[in-house]
């Protein structure tokens, strides 16, 4: 996949040399020019010095052929402008917002910014013992045979809302093991329907995450 | 009119006194309380201590019941932010985000986001003075032509 990082802090920078060394073509983007060449000396090419709210930048970063852009600037106004112009602009099919200030979370989600990381909110809610999203989120790989747990939220706008199991097109490699519906466990048989709200637990292939993902969410608007 | 002004900088400031000089009810927001200096001593709106992208700096500046939201901070993209939380989250029926780069301006009038574009509107009116050209309209100079925009 072609990713582009915006925001070469030290967020950015780990994981700019965790997605390359996870085999990705990977572009960061850095305003600073002091910071953008001290991420020269270890990427190479794979940075650029510039704004990466500038159209020209985008542009020059070849933001048309991304796959994924991440925004993972110090600024969250920053992070929702990329984001929204790497949307509307550039058609980039998924783009991940960082956020700062976790009241921003339900904005981002207003003005169409789907998937958004806080730092501040995972922290807090790890005090808190619960882990809240909407997203489909691994829980844990499990070592032999590539196979990841997923939970994902059921939202309104999910596309497999009223269905049974066996209606939902689920990739050949996963398996839904459980939903938690209103704080219950319930081990789903074939006559189960969905609900909004419900949470589904699913033994999936790691390389079958994605395809997953395509059944419980929905399309990007 | 309740108007809201986001940004207490020349233009903020001046836009202030202007709105309170035609009767209505002016709040401004800065995040620094040396910008309000530039009110004047004799300024009768309310002044808040604030980020603009903050929704609690902005219900505390009332924008649940303002008829207008300016913002014209130095920072296009806090503008262009605050603008869409007063629009989509408060339902504000008059927004306004003063963007400085022409090709973000166009690209957020696409989204429906009301933007004006002074960088266009002042180069179009020097350029105009000194080629001593008859001045046009406001909407002229106002418009958001893209391919005169992108560089």
């Amino acid at each position: 996949m072609y990713i582009i990082v915006a925001g070469g802090g030290k967020v950015g920078h780990y994981l700019t040399r965790a997605l390359i060394d996870a085999g990705h073509e990977v572009l960061v983007i850095e305003k600073d020019r002091v910071r953008a060449a001290y991420l020269t000396e270890e990427f190479g090419e794979a940075v650029t010095w510039g704004d990466a709210c500038e159209v020209r930048i985008m542009k020059e970063s070849g933001m048309e052929r991304a796959d994924v852009v991440v925004a993972i600037t110090g600024d969250d106004e920053d992070n929702l402008i990329i984001c929204q112009m790497s949307k509307h602009r550039f058609q980039v099919p998924r783009s991940i917002a960082r956020i700062n200030n976790p009241k921003n979370e339900d904005i981002f989600k207003r003005l169409g910014i789907d998937t958004t990381v806080s730092s501040t909110k995972i922290i807090f809610n790890l005090i808190e013992q619960q882990i809240e999203t909407d997203e489909v989120i691994p829980l844990a790989p499990l070592q032999r045979g590539n196979i990841e747990i997923v939970e994902a939220d059921l939202g309104p706008d999910s596309p497999i809302i009223g269905q049974r199991i066996p209606n939902i097109g689920l990739p050949k490699d996963a398996l839904v093991i459980s939903i938690i519906r209103e704080g219950h466990a319930i081990l789903p048989n074939i006559d189960v329907e969905f609900r909004q709200g419900d949470s589904v637990i699913t033994l999936v292939n790691a390389d079958k995450e994605a395809e997953l993902r395509n059944v419980f969410e929905a399309l990007p608007r | 009119m309740k108007v809201i002004i986001l940004g207490c900088g020349r233009v903020g400031s001046t836009l202030a006194r202007l709105m309170l000089r035609d009767g209505h009810q002016v709040t401004v927001v800065d995040k620094n309380i040396d910008a309000f200096r530039r009110l004047g001593p004799e300024f009768k709106g309310t002044t808040i201590i604030g980020n603009g992208t903050d929704e609690e700096t902005l219900k505390k500046a009332g924008v649940e019941s303002a008829d207008v939201f300016v913002a014209v901070t130095n920072g296009d993209n806090t503008n262009i932010m605050s603008v869409q939380i007063a629009k989509t989250k408060f339902q504000v029926p008059k927004p306004l985000a003063r963007i400085y780069d022409p090709i973000r301006a166009c690209a957020y009038q696409e989204l429906g986001v009301d933007t004006i574009c002074t960088t266009l509107i002042d180069s179009r009116l020097i350029r105009d003075h000194l080629l001593g050209r008859e001045l046009g309209l406001a909407e002229d100079y106002c418009s958001l032509n893209d391919e005169e925009a992108v560089v």
